[in-house]
């Protein structure tokens, strides 16, 4: 190798080290103070490294008032909000993947536009409709909204990975006697199964994560992060590192899950602007 | 009659709008109701007459115009640096060195990190017993902690947001753009190469140029989650420095008003639609430009 092509190497590995390191370490240091014993959290100066490796302060985190139960409430609201707006969006992503329909581009840019929605705009006016609804500090009512928030993402997905399943395919089976439906369920949805999974998967991080209309919606039926927010500034340090890297675990594991799809998700919604 | 219509339901030329209805009952009842309830709490007062009362109180609030001033600023200072940070990384991953695809995902790691967890991690680092005062301490520095969250020190707590914010939210932009990048044409690249352009200049003159629809939905996609950035500042910073969002919710939440939290989430909508218009408007006419 020539000396400038040594140099251009090592300049990119360098820069490269550099955005791993900027991403990586904080990670890393909200670990670490999850797993250091309470007190030295407050110590100083207080070592890089805790003295030892402490399931203490993940205890007191998980023991504390509402934690438990918060965190049930999210799983369901998650759950939920995955459900709902697979079954709402994905059928919308196969029409707009499979036909050509007067309205087509009028509903993807309709779409589109609900994205700009600011969520105070849609939280303070349903936490009233909800009251009235009997919907207000109920799981479902904030499986409601994080759907509706999620909705836009689960058909520009859908929309992507439909189209990536052929449609002679499906014309195939319906000439071997298929019905419409059929042909769907038997040829269109097991090659789309991955795809859909992993939109399962982002709308449920999407749900996890929300926490602003999670908060405007509830009294006592409080999400994770509605109550790591309505609790925070009564709550020692420790207590809300613990939360936080308690909440980016299965956001991590999830985003490393369905990594291959990611920039497929974003292209598609750039591709659609 | 029935049957043949029913036949005729059950076609084609149906099929999509049966597909579309559950959306687009789901669009009307969670985006339109609420859009226009939120008009009507935030223009009608109690006896059911159009007024601005509840505009008057939000703008003669204390917290109302240091609000809008800093959600501005983060806004301004947040947005450029994420998409410089992120295009960096998008070229850099682009060459497609060797490892390049699994750096991508490291890069894209703080996708799944909500933006009140960023702020806790961020606040284990700026925290006055936090790790950057330990590292600089360790270093020799400095022998006592610094306040960098604190009233007396608004700007430090102003750019531990900003810090914060950068980290978790540059991830989306790279993801656009990489997208984007995949989608120009080898064609170009072997023209530009070529015709001699190479290094910064093929950046500058061929990449850049191509890119463009995916910056601006970037641009456009972060201006307007900027414009509602919320639990990070409430997680880092407390009450410290207010936001726009913040006011709507703590009007909400602690104040019992909505008509005022509604104010405030109208007032946002219409910042975001001008700023949405703004972009739209100079990146295309900056685009024929270069086109003509």
């Amino acid at each position: 190798m020539s000396y400038p092509r040594i140099l251009r190497r090592t300049l990119l590995y360098m820069s490269v080290l550099t955005f791993v390191l900027w991403v990586l370490v904080p990670i890393f240091f909200i670990g670490i103070s999850s797993f250091t014993p309470r007190n030295e959290i407050y110590k100083w100066p207080k070592p890089l490294l805790p003295s030892h490796f402490s399931i203490d302060t993940m205890r007191f985190f998980l023991n504390s008032y509402g934690v438990l139960n918060s965190l049930l409430n999210s799983v369901w609201v998650a759950l939920l909000t995955l459900a709902f707006t697979l079954a709402v969006g994905a059928p919308a992503g196969y029409a707009v993947a499979r036909f050509y329909f007067r309205g087509r581009e009028g509903f993807r840019m309709g779409i589109l536009i609900t994205r700009m929605f600011p969520t105070a705009l849609l939280a303070v006016p349903l936490a009233v409709t909800f009251i009235r609804w009997g919907l207000y500090d109920t799981l479902i009512g904030v499986a409601l909204i994080h759907t509706a928030m999620a909705l836009p993402f689960a058909v520009i997905i859908t929309t992507g990975i439909f189209m990536g399943v052929p449609k002679d395919l499906e014309e195939a089976a319906m000439t071997l006697g298929c019905s419409r439906l059929g042909a769907f369920a038997r040829v269109a949805l097991p090659l789309a199964l991955p795809g859909l999974a992993a939109a399962a998967m982002f709308t449920f991080v999407i749900s996890w994560n929300e926490v602003f209309a999670a908060t405007i919606l509830t009294v006592h039926n409080r999400t994770l992060p509605a109550h790591i927010l309505t609790t925070i500034q009564a709550s020692p340090l420790y207590f809300r590192f613990a939360g936080g890297f308690f909440m980016i675990l299965p956001t991590l594991f999830f985003m490393f899950l369905i990594r291959r799809y990611l920039f497929h998700m974003w292209g598609g919604a750039t591709a659609e602007r | 009659m029935t049957a043949r219509l029913r036949k005729f339901l059950g076609t084609d030329t149906f099929l999509p709008y049966w597909l579309l209805l559950p959306s687009i009952i789901f669009i009307g009842v969670f985006f339109l109701m609420p859009l226009f309830n939120a008009i009507l709490l935030a223009f009608r007062s109690d006896a059911g007459s159009f007024t601005l009362d509840y505009f008057k109180k939000m703008v003669a609030d204390v917290r109302f115009i240091e609000a809008l001033k800093y959600t501005f600023f983060l806004a301004i200072t947040i947005v450029p640096l994420q998409v410089v940070t992120a295009l960096a990384m998008a070229l850099l991953v682009n060459t497609g060195f060797r490892g390049s695809k699994f750096f991508l995902y490291i890069f894209a790691l703080p996708l799944g990190i909500s933006d009140l967890a960023a702020g806790l991690i961020w606040l284990s680092i700026f925290t006055q017993h936090g790790f950057l005062n330990s590292i600089l301490y360790a270093l020799g520095i400095i022998d006592k902690p610094i306040y960098y969250i604190s009233y007396q020190n608004i700007g430090l707590t102003f750019l531990a947001v900003v810090a914060a914010e950068h980290w978790r939210a540059t991830a989306i932009v790279m993801v656009i753009l990489v997208a984007g990048l995949q989608m120009i044409s080898k064609d170009y690249m072997e023209a530009a190469e070529v015709l001699g352009a190479r290094g910064w200049k093929k950046i500058w003159y061929v990449i850049l140029p191509l890119l463009k629809p995916s910056l601006q939905s970037a641009l456009i996609i972060r201006t307007i989650f900027a414009l509602q950035t919320f639990a990070v500042v409430l997680a880092l910073a407390g009450d410290i420095i207010p936001v726009l969002s913040g006011e709507a919710y703590f009007w909400h939440f602690l104040y019992r008003n909505s008509h005022i939290a509604s104010a405030y989430a109208v007032f946002l909508m219409v910042i975001s639609i001008g700023m949405t218009w703004f972009y739209l408007r100079f990146l295309r006419s900056r685009m024929e430009v270069i086109r003509g």
